[in-house]
């Protein structure tokens, strides 16, 4: 019988980190950012059935970068958590916090759990509040940890680049069209500082969470011709044309 | 899995179990106590509790409507006046419903979530007639408390997206689903407003006039039984009345019905049967 090979925990735990973040940095970058009217979500993903920003709750969407079906199934859970909760309590009492916390919990365990191995997911977990000040954007990395961020965050690819530019470039109280050209721009950048790519709306995914929504679900994929013209700079673009005011929003009681 | 998921605050293995959009499915499985049918009551129990009464539908040129009366009773005692009998579902449909109103509030809270839930998961909404089905088992479920007593027979109406028109579905208590034609009622005064609907409904109506029929329907059940609620001008109180058509369910404001109500009642001072169909 062969003696195994003595590893410290320091060294255990770098390994699994590097790979988790090897597989993260592999993927195309996922941006979300803070606008006037609420929370901005914008992923290179060429795949309209295969997404990488969904819905969550009322308030809350989720966003990751990384292994699918790894984020998938934890995209599943957080919906089932969020049902759950909102059922046997009430729909308020659904909070981004909680659920990142639970997020957090499950890839904690599952890093430090010596029979899995790491998760290759990043995610991001965001709840638009009434006013901008409430807005809340929580970033979790495969280790469990959390990070409470402000304003904009990026995961996947070329994270650090793209970071520096949206923090030269993204300000508080942008309006939406604005704010998804940085966005956009930020993404199409060549990190070795060649000419930018031209990223078509074929290429985006793009969805809000948008507090004027009179709607409860605040969730809203930007698809087709409207993100056509929200990319060409058409303000009326940010005028949702599907929407009118109903007299009594659906509610669950 | 499941062995080292306990005691670390990380999500059960339910959750992350792929495979079901359903909510109820879930539910069923990693917490049964939740689902209002299971909840049994002791054997041989009679609980009295208040009932809901009268639900009414019609489709019309492009939709399709459903409105409710405001009464609950238990016994003979009326135990609420101003009950909300008709719940959007989700965009494209409603239900309303009649039977015990503490079981069936709850169980529209779930079919409303298990509608939602499936839309998240899936990225798609249900056809309507898979929205149809799921109600009959959440029904079927019930059925245990419907024998002692509990019965909740809703119904349920929406617009087909893919067909174009709206489309009325009723229960009976086992859960069994019927597709009515034109309109429908359920509930106590079922029998006087399907009297009702059957003269004054005409294929070519419009919504306006879709939503009048439904009023006069309600006010017919209410004249004949009493555990209907008719209008009540001096709390103004009025039926609730919803649209749904390609646009999505809308809920006709207070002055809208208002006015409606108002003008039936008017023409009843005069003639209180109401309007007169042709003898022949």
């Amino acid at each position: 019988m062969s003696t195994p090979f003595y590893v410290s925990p320091q060294q255990a735990m770098a390994d699994r980190a590097e790979y988790a973040r090897k597989g993260i940095a592999r993927g195309r970058s996922v941006v979300v950012l803070t606008y006037a009217d609420g929370i901005v979500f914008v992923a290179e993903n060429t795949s309209r059935a295969l997404h990488k920003v969904s819905e969550i709750y009322d308030k809350i969407a989720f966003a990751a970068v990384g292994r699918y079906n790894e984020f998938e199934n934890l995209r599943i859970g957080g919906v089932r958590y969020a049902d759950l909760r909102g059922y046997s309590y009430d729909r308020a009492d659904v909070t981004a916090r909680g659920l990142a916390n639970v997020y957090a919990q499950t890839l904690g365990t599952i890093f430090s759990s010596v029979g899995e191995k790491p998760y290759e997911v990043e995610l991001i977990v965001a709840e638009v509040g009434r006013t901008s000040d409430e807005d809340q954007i929580y970033r979790l990395t495969p280790d469990g940890s959390i990070v409470d961020e402000k304003s904009y965050v990026v995961v996947g690819g070329n994270a650090d680049s793209i970071g520096n530019y949206l923090g030269q470039r993204h300000r508080s109280g942008m309006g939406l069209t604005e704010v998804v050209r940085v966005a956009v721009d930020s993404l199409a950048r060549d990190p070795n500082g060649g000419s930018p790519r031209a990223l078509t709306p074929e290429q985006l995914e793009v969805a809000v969470l948008d507090r004027q929504r009179f709607q409860q679900r605040k969730f809203k994929r930007i698809l087709g011709g409207q993100l056509g013209r929200l990319l060409d700079g058409d303000q009326s673009a940010e005028a949702d044309d599907e929407e009118k005011p109903a007299a009594t929003a659906p509610s669950d009681e | 899995m499941e062995a080292n998921t306990r005691g670390t605050g990380r999500l059960p293995a339910a959750f992350l179990t792929p495979g079901s959009s359903s909510f109820l499915d879930f539910l069923a499985e990693h917490k049964p106590e939740l689902i209002p049918g299971r909840r049994g009551l002791p054997e041989g129990a009679v609980v009295e509790a208040p009932h809901g009464t009268t639900i009414v539908a019609a489709v019309f040129d492009g939709g399709v409507v459903i409105a409710g009366d405001r009464r609950a009773t238990m016994g003979n005692v009326i135990a609420q006046r101003d009950i909300e009998k008709v719940f959007p579902a989700d965009e494209y449909s409603a239900v309303g419903i009649a039977g015990t109103a503490g079981l069936a509030v709850e169980m529209v809270r779930l079919f409303q979530l298990e509608l939602e839930h499936y839309e998240k998961i899936e990225g798609a909404t249900l056809s309507l007639e898979g929205k149809a089905n799921r109600l009959t088992s959440m029904i079927r479920g019930n059925l245990g408390m419907a024998m002692q007593g509990l019965a909740v027979v809703p119904m349920f109406a929406g617009y087909d997206l893919d067909l174009g028109r709206g489309r009325i579905f009723s229960y009976d208590v086992t859960g069994g689903r019927s597709e009515e034609r034109g309109f429908a009622a359920t509930g106590s005064g079922s029998v006087f407003a399907r009297g009702s609907m059957k003269k004054l409904y005409r294929e070519d109506l419009t919504a306006d006039q879709a939503a009048t029929l439904v009023v006069q329907a309600l006010y017919d059940a209410a004249d004949d039984d009493s555990a209907t609620g008719g209008p009540d001008l001096a709390r103004k109180i009025f039926p609730i009345v919803s649209l749904i058509t390609e646009d999505g369910f809308h809920r006709l404001t207070e002055p809208e019905v208002t006015e409606i109500a108002v003008a039936i009642t008017d023409e009843r001072l005069t003639r209180p049967n109401g309007p007169q169909a042709p003898l022949i």
